[in-house]
């Protein structure tokens, strides 16, 4: 190329800007993925927030808390909260092996991640049968109710998303922004991992101290 | 210089790859933003003429004393449908559904973020407010006021599925609600063309942002406290039932928790509006546009400050209460900040008397009004004595229609030529800005001095003796000349659109993009995404680069920009046409009508619901086949800042 002919290209760099370049999905908060899942999380953060803070107002009008009955029985929250939190080892190298590319190890974590859901959707079976309210007893047994089914909503939802995902991480047809999808899954996964904590707290200890 | 332009080929494949799909199926799978968004506007408007009619029959059983023509319990319903549908399904989502047209052509993008759940979130909406209908057509509208305050819509005192549709047309409108929130957001944070830092976003565009961020953090609380409703009616939950340690007053926290920010949400949008409008009919900038960037962001804030305002009847802490009072003073601030940037704006530009313009001068008159009510009710003693009067109902009339209303007819007068590439006629508009402005103040006037004299809210009669019928009568006309206004404002809509005068790109001489592009704008928006310099970028001589390339025509192929600076990021493929957020749609009002009838639909209509957001979701093979070949990924480039 001449001298002559590169100036004029450089001309027409100057008229247009050339995006032809660019990557075709980027991670983390380069991904307007990651912005429609951190405003999800916004809205159910606040979700739970205000749940909580129900929780609290009934509790600053009740004579005795619980209204009636015991609290719920610590065993199986306490052995899930460790599930839940312990998912978040599998939940980790999935998004890092997203992250890179590596579809061999996405398969496998995500798969890893699947196995935990069954567990901790067990467990959870057992936590309502030992939470010794109802949720038509009093206010106290309702908000703990409403608590649990907020947050195991959370749990079949993220579940089934990652299934479904972890399927087509199998069978394909893939792409490069499938990997987005499955760092954000991963980070979502997070949330509800990370949100339980104060609802177990709250419902758990709430009822105690 | 004219700005350079795709070939004919190349822009025909472009419309082709953007456009909707024909047919029928073609018709339920449409997901471009402004097909939806276009549906959307004309729905809400549906519902506002639905609500004014509520609002006419309410004016005619009121119109004189011991009025005969509905009965108190249709009366109940009559209120409670207007408020609810002027709320809910007109207010809030008219506003989302203007953004989700302009905001894409406003930043330079081809698309919203997540375009086909911004489809979903219509035909959720949608088949909501039909619910609604149906329902008060069969005899079970709500009935309970639209804030349907317990112990009222509790079982006991609402037996009937009054009150359990309400409760779900609430999850319906603000899932919807919620959905376009996220939509808007990521569309604006992540999708503006380049150069359009933050600095140089449209103040609309700010308007819209704020607005969505509002929803986000307000709309739950009203779908906890719903859902806690309809849970207490259906399956014997406990929360606002005092003889089990229940509150009926943590009903009214969490519904003005919503409520409150709502006002604002409604109000804040049109604040944009007026931004536009009176920056092209004044033909300078806006004057001081960082303060008008902060009063707006600071409004958000403080909106959530205010709801007890609304509980000041009940017998919460008074010094509580004084808290509530100053920050409903210190809202006053920022709007009034505004308002004066705005006169300096009108009155250093050259002014262009047109109809949108009209509008929103009427704004000014009527919002200030309603905000001076708005002072008065802020008092704790002044609204203990107005509380539930027809001071409230003028106050809150003042404050949403001169706040919303009037701005948001000035906006379809401004940008209905690049809706339709036609001109609403001037003539016609005049009519209709006067007839709707005197129509409007002699309705909602006199009820200040009938809330003075005692007449409360919700009554759907009044004897003689208590001298409230003159008022009364005179409301009642200002109410149908407002019915006529907007029946001539239909009629200039179906007439321009086929006959109005053709519009050209920018009939108003504007300085923002969507004024760049053809009216109506071509499928794919812009043939060329723009390169921007500038807050008018029409207005401003014209710098190189002025424009994109290297964007594929025949994918739907978006540009993702930084967050603060709008530099270069990726491009990104976004779905294409489908009928699954539809049918995903059906199968989720399915299950949200169902579970008025029996818990159990939450469980057994989850399966189709499930199962049609998971054909939503999974790709198509040989549409990702064709793309796989061009991919670039993020680690083989060095992405330059």
């Amino acid at each position: 190329m001449s001298t002559l002919e590169k100036e004029k290209e450089k001309d027409k760099d100057k008229v247009l800007l050339d995006v032809s370049k660019l990557p075709t999905f980027g991670f983390g908060h380069r991904s307007p993925m990651w912005w429609g899942t951190m405003c999800l999380v916004a809205i159910e953060s606040t979700v739970f927030a205000l749940a909580i803070m129900s929780y609290f107002y009934l509790r600053s009008h009740a004579g005795a808390w619980p209204m009636s009955g015991l609290p719920p029985d610590l065993v199986w929250g306490t052995v899930n909260t460790g599930i839940i939190v312990a998912s978040m080892i599998p939940n980790h190298f999935a998004k890092r092996a997203a992250e890179r590319l590596d579809l061999k190890k996405v398969r496998l974590w995500m798969s890893v991640c699947m196995l935990v859901s069954v567990a901790f959707l067990a467990v959870r079976v057992l936590e309502f049968k030992t939470l010794n309210t109802h949720w038509d007893s009093d206010a106290y047994g309702s908000i703990v109710w409403m608590l649990m089914a907020l947050h195991t909503t959370h749990l079949i939802t993220d579940a089934y998303d990652s299934l479904v995902l972890t399927v087509l991480m199998f069978t394909g047809p893939l792409e490069g922004k499938r990997f987005v999808d499955v760092s954000e899954n991963a980070g979502y996964w997070y949330f509800v991992v990370l949100s339980w904590i104060p609802i177990y707290a709250v419902i758990y200890w709430g009822a105690r101290l | 210089m004219t700005a350079p332009r795709l070939d004919a080929k190349d822009a025909a494949m472009l419309e082709q790859t953007w456009r909707d799909p024909p047919g029928l199926i073609g018709w339920f799978s449409a997901i471009n933003h402004k097909t939806m968004s276009l549906r959307f506007m004309i729905t809400t408007f549906v519902f506002f003429v639905l609500g004014g009619l509520l609002a006419l029959a309410i004016r005619l059983q009121l119109a004189g004393p011991d009025g005969k023509i509905v009965g108190a319990d249709l009366y109940s319903q009559l209120f409670t449908m207007h408020g609810s549908t002027m709320m809910f399904l007109f207010a809030v989502p008219v506003m989302q559904a203007v953004a989700t047209y302009l905001v894409p052509l406003m930043i330079g993008a081809r698309s919203v973020a997540f375009p086909r759940m911004n489809a979903f979130a219509y035909w959720i909406f949608t088949l909501g407010g039909i619910m609604l209908f149906v329902a008060f057509f069969l005899n079970v509208g709500p009935d309970a006021g639209w804030f349907a305050y317990v112990p009222l819509s509790s079982l006991q005192y609402s037996p009937t599925k009054r009150v359990d549709i309400w409760a779900q047309m609430i999850t319906f409108t603000e899932m919807a609600g919620l959905m376009e929130a996220i939509v808007l957001i990521t569309t604006i944070l992540k999708m503006r063309a380049p150069g359009m830092t933050l600095n140089r976003m449209p103040l609309f565009v700010w308007a819209i942002l704020a607005t969505s961020f509002m929803v986000l953090f307000s709309m739950p609380a009203v779908m906890l406290g719903s859902t806690a409703l309809i849970t207490d009616r259906l399956v014997n939950t406990q929360f606002f039932n005092p003889l089990k340690g229940g509150d009926a007053l943590l009903w009214q926290h969490l519904f003005w928790f919503f409520g409150h920010p709502e006002v604002y949400m409604i109000f804040i949008p049109p604040l944009g509006f007026i931004s536009s409008i009176v920056a092209t009919f004044a033909r300078r900038p806006i004057v001081g546009y960082p303060a008008m960037v902060l009063s707006v962001v600071a409004t958000a804030f403080l909106a959530f400050g205010l709801w007890v305002h609304h509980m000041f009847a009940t017998n919460l802490p008074e010094l509580g209460k004084t808290f509530f009072t100053a920050a409903s003073l210190m809202i006053a601030i920022p709007t009034a900040l505004q308002i004066f940037c705005w006169i300096a704006t009108l009155w250093t530009g050259r002014l262009n008397l047109r109809t949108p313009m009209l509008f929103v001068l009427a704004f000014f008159v009527i919002l200030l009004a309603g905000g001076l009510t708005g002072l008065m009710l802020a008092s704790v003693s002044l609204d203990t004595q107005l509380h539930d009067s027809h001071f409230v109902v003028a106050h809150l009339h003042y404050v949403l229609m001169g706040g919303a209303v009037f701005p948001l007819f000035g906006a379809f007068y401004y940008w209905f030529p690049k809706f339709t590439g036609r001109m609403l006629s001037e003539s016609l508009g005049r009519w209709n800005f006067w007839l709707f402005f005197i129509g409007f103040n002699l309705t909602f006037f006199p009820m200040h001095v009938l809330g003075l004299q005692g007449m409360p809210r919700r009554v759907y009669t009044y004897p003689a003796a208590m001298e409230w019928g003159s008022l009364n009568f005179a409301a009642t006309v200002g109410s149908f000349m407002i019915a006529v206004s907007v029946l001539l404002f239909i009629v200039n809509v179906l007439r321009s659109r086929r006959h109005g005068v053709p519009a050209g790109n920018d009939p108003w001489g504007a300085g923002t993009l969507e004024w760049s592009i053809a009216s109506p704008p071509p499928a794919g928006n812009f043939e060329m995404v723009p390169v921007v310099h500038a807050r008018d970028p029409l207005w401003e001589p014209k710098r190189l680069p002025s424009h994109v390339t290297g964007l594929a025509n025949d994918y739907r192929e978006i540009l993702v920009t930084s967050v603060a600076d709008a530099e270069l990021d990726h491009r990104l493929w976004l779905p294409s046409s489908s009928l699954a957020p539809f049918v995903t749609a059906l199968a989720t009002t399915v299950l949200f009508v169902g579970s008025i009838f029996t818990p159990w639909a939450v469980v057994w209509a989850a399966v189709p619901v499930a199962a049609g957001a998971t054909w939503w979701f999974w790709p198509k093979k040989d549409i990702v086949e064709q793309r796989t070949g061009s991919e670039i990924s993020p680690y083989d480039v060095e992405v330059e800042s």
